[in-house]
């Protein structure tokens, strides 16, 4: 999968989750950029990429990630 | 979008969704009940209060929420908090889990250490309970607790007494023997959920450790499912009537074309063994007071002969309202729910054929309709959905269908004979209408939660808001029984009024739909007016607070013989009657005081 798949496809979750169209998110974005996007909404996110990806996340990858762009990383790392 | 409160569950979207899907439930054109739930957590409840939103507002219930501060559930409890206090719950939910659980046994103990530490936990949450009830006196419902999805002991773990998995089973009995001694005290079967959901998936240590959930996210929809069933049933949002098609739902193969010996119901071959277990299911449904009713496209005679398959379950008499006939299916639905003076939107719809779903669905009666996919997945899809969840069982959910037969009964009776009074007359009716009784007090709390068309007020109150009444000396409270040649009726309605001066000010005033016409309200108004005059009150202050479903009561306190004072621009009225004068109206029913 390409990688700007990838992050298309976290943007629309993205939107989904904070149910908001008209955000843009790119790999430099992080949690402090997007209302509502706190701890708990974290989990929610995680948890859908998951589902839309058909992956599973390790624990110790979902704490490290920092910002959207090695969320994407980690993404990719799996599907292919 | 019912679709995906149905079960099984659209997880994704439930959680991928849940801001947008809020909106939509809060955009609906329904009158939502509003009620405060404080959430009382050992571990996060975020999430599950989301969840619970989003499917209480499905049931038309509008939740506020409180939320203890992260695993402070006992502390909220035990040493009192403002904001709590302010809040004043109507339901109050204790989420725990294991974990909570202070001290679990280790293989150095003894028996009698194990026993003294289950007497130390219960007691933890005993105390916890008592002051919940003594202080709030709403109902509560809490977990039972879920078993860790490892085993220290392997097998033994749960038949040792050093095992956690045995503490745990004990430490649940302990909360059940609780909860059969206090009305009001709901246990949430989480145990089953977990099992159900599949333990090692449920309790995904991730989810805990990262996040101090008890449970993973995918299962949180079914938890908050769970917990909206309990208080949708609280508040009388149950459905009540279970109404099925027959060829392919309740049996196998078309009666109609394969005859009677062709259809597919019995111990013969698993096609019919599934049958038959549905069957039971549905037998079982009416043993808890859930009415059944036939709606199939079919001749009468053959749908009949089905239902007297000898090898079938169900039988014609099983069922309040048989509708066997060619005529479109929502037509029917709404046949059989003026016949049975019941609401359509308590109406749940069985049936295998997709189509007749659909058509069903654009009706937009609010009906609920599961979707029925494969005969193995029947029984479950009805089970799981918690249409009937039993909160309360009263003697009169187990009678009411005889009741509803004794209905049909009357009605043949009323057309043979000449007048409507005389058909009264002919009833032997006998009424006993008095002051609460204890007996009484959880029968009267269901009618003020579940009645809907005959009432005046709406006030919904739970069984602890019925005692403050009974107990206050400035409340005048009555219920009334109708009894008549074929059979009781049991508590079917209920007047409350608050003395203010010589005044008396009506805060409830209902009736079973299932005695209208009959006079009862009649007999009930005699006998308030007796009882507000000895009490010295010199006139009665009716009130009626219109809602989408008691139209049907708009002018009956002036057909009662009330004076309007006024009415607001939402259609709220105010009425007077005055004792002095009053008239008895004397209705054909024997009253018993």
């Amino acid at each position: 999968m390409e990688r700007k798949d990838v992050l298309n496809k976290v943007q629309e979750i993205i939107r989904d989750v904070f149910d908001d169209e008209s955000l843009v998110i790119t790999d430099e974005t992080v949690a402090a950029d997007v209302d509502g996007w706190d701890s708990l909404m974290h989990i929610i996110l995680i948890g859908t990429i998951e589902d839309e990806f058909d992956i599973k996340f390790a624990m110790k990858d979902v704490v490290g990630v920092k910002n959207v762009g090695q969320l994407v990383d980690l993404i990719k790392e799996q599907v292919d | 979008m019912d679709d995906i409160f149905q079960y099984p569950f659209d997880n994704k979207t439930l959680l991928r969704k849940k801001l947008k899907l809020k909106k939509e439930l809060l955009g609906r054109d329904i009158k939502f009940i509003e009620k405060r739930i404080a959430v009382l957590g050992g571990s996060t409840t975020n999430e599950i209060v989301d969840q619970l939103e989003l499917f209480l507002l499905n049931n038309g219930i509008k939740p506020v929420f409180y939320q203890s501060e992260y695993a402070q559930y006992w502390q909220d409890a035990m040493f009192g908090n403002e904001e709590l206090d302010a809040f004043n719950p109507d339901v109050i939910y204790i989420h725990t889990s294991w974990r909570n659980i202070t001290s679990l046994p280790t293989t150095s103990n003894t028996v009698e250490e194990v026993n003294e530490m289950l007497g130390t936990e219960c007691q933890h949450f005993t105390v916890m309970w008592d002051k919940l009830i003594e202080k709030f006196g709403c109902p509560i419902i809490q977990d039972n607790f879920d078993r860790p999805a490892w085993r220290l002991l392997g097998n033994s773990d749960i038949s040792d007494y050093r095992g956690k998995s045995n503490f745990i089973f004990r430490l649940n009995e302990k909360l059940y023997e609780y909860a059969q001694a206090h009305k009001g005290f709901y246990v949430n079967d989480v145990d089953y959920l977990a099992a159900s959901f599949g333990l090692e998936k449920w309790s995904n240590p991730l989810f805990w450790h990262m996040y101090k959930y008890s449970l993973c996210l995918d299962a949180v929809p079914y938890l908050a499912k769970s917990i909206s069933d309990i208080v949708k049933s609280i508040y009388g949002k149950n459905k009540k009537v279970l109404v099925c098609d027959l060829d392919n739902t309740l049996w196998g193969g078309v009666v109609g074309d394969d005859g009677v010996e062709g259809i597919q119901v019995g111990p013969e071959v698993p096609m019919g063994q599934v049958y038959s277990e549905f069957q039971k299911y549905i037998k079982e449904l009416k043993s808890i007071g859930v009415l059944l009713a036939v709606n199939s496209k079919n001749d009468e005679e053959n749908a009949i002969a089905g239902l007297n398959h000898p090898d079938g379950v169900l039988k014609p008499d099983d069922f309040v309202s048989i509708k066997a006939n060619w005529e479109n299916k929502d037509r029917n639905m709404q046949a059989i729910a003026s016949e049975l003076n019941l609401g359509i939107d308590s109406f749940v719809f069985a049936d295998d054929n997709p189509t007749e779903r659909e058509i069903m669905k654009q009706a937009n009666f609010g009906v609920a309709i599961p979707v029925m996919d494969r005969v193995e997945n029947y029984l479950q899809t009805i089970d799981r959905n918690g249409y009937f969840e039993i909160t309360s069982l009263s003697s009169d959910d187990l009678s009411r269908v005889e009741m509803y037969k004794a209905n049909t009964q009357r009605k043949q009776l009323e057309q043979s004979l000449g007048s409507y009074d005389d058909f009264l007359k002919s009833l032997d009716m006998k009424a006993t209408i008095r002051g609460f009784e204890p007996i009484y007090i959880q029968r009267i709390a269901q009618l003020t939660n579940k009645s809907n068309q005959f009432n005046l007020t709406t006030l919904r109150c739970s069984e602890g808001d019925i005692t403050r009444m009974q107990e206050s000396p400035d409340y005048l409270c009555l219920y009334g029984k109708l009894e008549d040649k074929f059979g009781d009726n049991g508590v079917v309605s209920v007047v409350v009024g608050e003395r203010i001066e010589k005044e008396l000010h009506m805060r409830l005033w209902l009736m079973s739909c299932r005695v209208l016409k009959r006079g009862m309200e009649d007999a009930m108004l005699d006998t308030l007016v007796s009882d507000a005059i000895s009490d010295g009150m010199e006139c009665i202050i009716g009130y009626y607070y219109p809602t989408p479903k008691n139209n049907m009561v708009k002018d009956f306190y002036e057909r009662m013989g009330f004076d309007q004072v006024n009415i607001d621009s939402n259609g709220n009225s105010t009425w007077r009657l005055k004792l002095d004068g009053y008239q008895p109206k004397n209705p054909s029913i024997m009253i018993n005081r």
